[in-house]
């Protein structure tokens, strides 16, 4: 892990900078004042929404109460029960969970790749930064060129009418079939997340020793269980963070979403964050206090799931050893 | 075993040879289909967009549709022309740059005092800047369009961008860019009289230049991209959204045209792919320190 990284990290051991002899009131107020933009900007947008938003949950706010300018009423765990009761929210909690058959394939997927370009053989360079690009791609290009894809007539069908998995006559827009709806929105955020996760896991495979990998190789063991006795070890703290980080994204997926199917068809692709926008936003009874209070039903998932995924790792560590 | 192994290696080094190429002719086979994956909506798009509509033809026409035979320009100057983009071109321009700025200016400032200061609450002050980096922020949108209302900022550009420069990232980045240049420098500094701000604007910021271009790009990036919250500041001002705002809507309005639209993703992409290109390292990298 001890790569030289270009980000001016060049020695944050030399840190804690000696105490000067100068008074300490005025490093106190100059300190200060040189956080002030950042610490009230953090608290304006950041930290009051977020204490806010959470006290909103409980409250009734929006629609007609909102525009007589009246205050939020303290209502209890009312939003709560009302959620509870939506089935158009059971439903966006339902598809937000099952959202998360991402995570594994994901995470192998941009595994596997990750160990496919880590090897010195010409053109990884230029593999690893194409299959970055869709990483660096607005969510509203890919809606643009993802819609041509899976449109009727898109090229999608055409591939798959080439090699004759559907019939000429059978072509269907992918987004508009709720049976498919759901998949080829995970497949969009699937392109738009394999390279990102490959070039962490290219970090963390550069990061084990040549010598292991070579004392195998003279032990005459094959690739794969050099991938699975070596590599998956070494390389478990990394395997933790993405899948971590991707449970949550998966958690909030909201923007394939909306510039995609809006949350059609039927629902199909509904999410607990799609939810939470429509509420507050869509419609002309826009409802804060409802949509803050499935924001914070979300919120807990993401947490409790954080937890659990540290949870496995560490079990599956002490089943191995 | 290995001498069971040794024993008919003069018979089976030509085979492995032949076993080791066969992986590598797999290994380039999987990575090329990865990178018709990646890159075949980008080619698509380009090829639609350099496609002379006036010829006739679909776009869906497999496969001519994907190597057109008439190129031309001219999708891009229409583009231009008729849903008036330069203006949504400016309006990106204008919100990526205040951002940049913004992020820079903030971060650098309070990165100064939590690199180089010592007084009371520090460690809690960078703890809490940390936590923003994990804290769930789901509901934090609909509070921050409330505020912004409130403040007269909604519909703004100014509004777009002040929730989102003061970020743990920025800030992080720009400590760890002070952390690294020599205590001596600036108590020389000192010696000579130069005022805390100057030290900052002379001395660290000069020698930060590196960070401050990596901080700058990403944000670049991060801002020209960004769709969600734009669209939500903006949604009662159409006219001051910016391009990835625009090109939906275009879509929306215009799917007759795709030949347009295609342009107008196109001009849209271009900065931040040429910015990508150029600081590919950078990026991966920068990636590839988050895992630390």
């Amino acid at each position: 892990m001890a790569r030289s990284q270009p980000l001016g990290s060049k020695a944050p051991r030399s840190s804690s900078p000696r105490p000067r002899p100068r008074g300490s009131l005025r490093d106190t107020l100059l300190s200060y004042a040189f956080l002030a933009p950042a610490l009230i900007l953090l608290t304006l947008f950041t930290f009051y929404p977020l204490a806010y938003g959470s006290y909103l949950g409980f409250t009734e706010y929006g629609g007609a109460r909102f525009a007589q300018g009246l205050a939020p009423k303290w209502i209890g765990l009312e939003n709560f029960r009302t959620l509870a009761a939506d089935p158009l929210f059971l439903t966006a909690l339902g598809n937000s969970v099952k959202y998360l058959v991402i995570v594994p394939v994901l995470q192998l997927a941009s595994l596997s790749v990750a160990v496919l370009v880590n090897k010195n053989l010409p053109g990884m360079a230029f593999f690893r930064a194409a299959y970055y690009i869709p990483v660096v791609t607005s969510i509203s290009l890919a809606a643009v060129m993802w819609d041509w894809v899976y449109n009727k007539e898109g090229t999608l069908n055409w591939a798959l009418g080439a090699v004759h998995l559907i019939a000429q006559g059978n072509f269907f827009g992918w987004l508009n079939n709720e049976n498919t709806a759901f998949w080829a929105v995970m497949l969009v955020t699937f392109w738009r997340g394999f390279g990102y996760y490959m070039v962490l896991y290219l970090a963390g495979l550069q990061s084990i020793p040549a010598e292991l990998e070579e004392a195998a190789v003279l032990d005459g063991a094959s690739a794969w269980k050099r991938f699975w006795n070596i590599t998956v070890p070494l390389m478990k703290p990394t395997i933790l963070l993405c899948s971590l980080l991707s449970t949550i994204a998966a958690l909030r997926v909201l923007e394939e979403v909306l510039v995609l199917t809006n949350g059609g068809p039927l629902n199909s692709t509904y999410t607990a964050l799609m939810y939470v926008y429509s509420k507050a936003f869509q419609g002309f009874n826009f409802d804060y206090g409802l949509a803050s209070a499935a924001g914070l039903v979300v919120a807990v998932v993401a947490l409790l799931l954080s937890v659990a995924n540290f949870r496995l790792f560490r079990e599956s560590d002490g089943g191995e050893t | 075993m290995s001498l069971v192994v040794r024993a008919p290696a003069q018979t089976a080094a030509p085979r492995r040879r032949n076993v080791k190429l066969g992986r590598i002719v797999l290994r380039y086979a999987i990575l090329l289909s990865v990178l018709v994956f990646a890159i075949f909506p980008f080619l698509w798009t380009l090829a639609i967009a350099l496609t002379d509509k006036t010829a006739g033809g679909s776009i869906y026409n497999f496969p001519a549709s994907l190597f057109p035979k008439a190129i031309t320009l001219h999708n891009f100057v229409d583009v231009y022309r008729t849903f008036s983009l330069g203006k949504y071109v400016w309006n990106s321009i204008s919100i990526t740059g205040m951002t940049i700025i913004g992020t820079l200016l903030v971060s650098a400032l309070a990165a100064y005092p939590l690199a180089r200061f010592r007084f009371p609450g520090k460690g809690l002050i960078f703890a809490v800047i940390i936590a923003t980096l994990v804290l769930p922020g789901e509901t934090t949108f609909i509070v921050n369009t409330l505020t912004l209302k409130k403040m007269g900022l909604l519909g703004t550009h100014l509004g777009v961008v002040l929730p989102t420069v003061a970020a743990a990232f920025g800030i992080f980045l720009m400590r760890q860019a002070f952390l690294s240049i020599p205590q001596a420098l600036l108590e020389a500094a000192r010696l000579d009289g130069a005022g805390e701000l100057t030290i900052l604007t002379r001395i660290m910021l000069p020698l930060s230049v590196p960070s401050l271009a990596a901080l700058g790009i990403f944000t670049l990036v991060g801002t020209w991209n960004a769709y969600f919250w734009p669209m939500l500041a903006l949604s009662g001002a159409p006219d001051a959204v910016p391009l990835s705002v625009a090109v939906l809507k275009l879509k929306g309005q215009f799917n007759y045209d795709p030949f347009n639209i295609a342009a107008g993703s196109i001009i849209m992409m271009l900065p931040v792919l040429l910015v990508f290109l150029a600081a590919q390292r950078l990026f991966m990298r920068g990636m590839e320190g988050a895992v630390k």
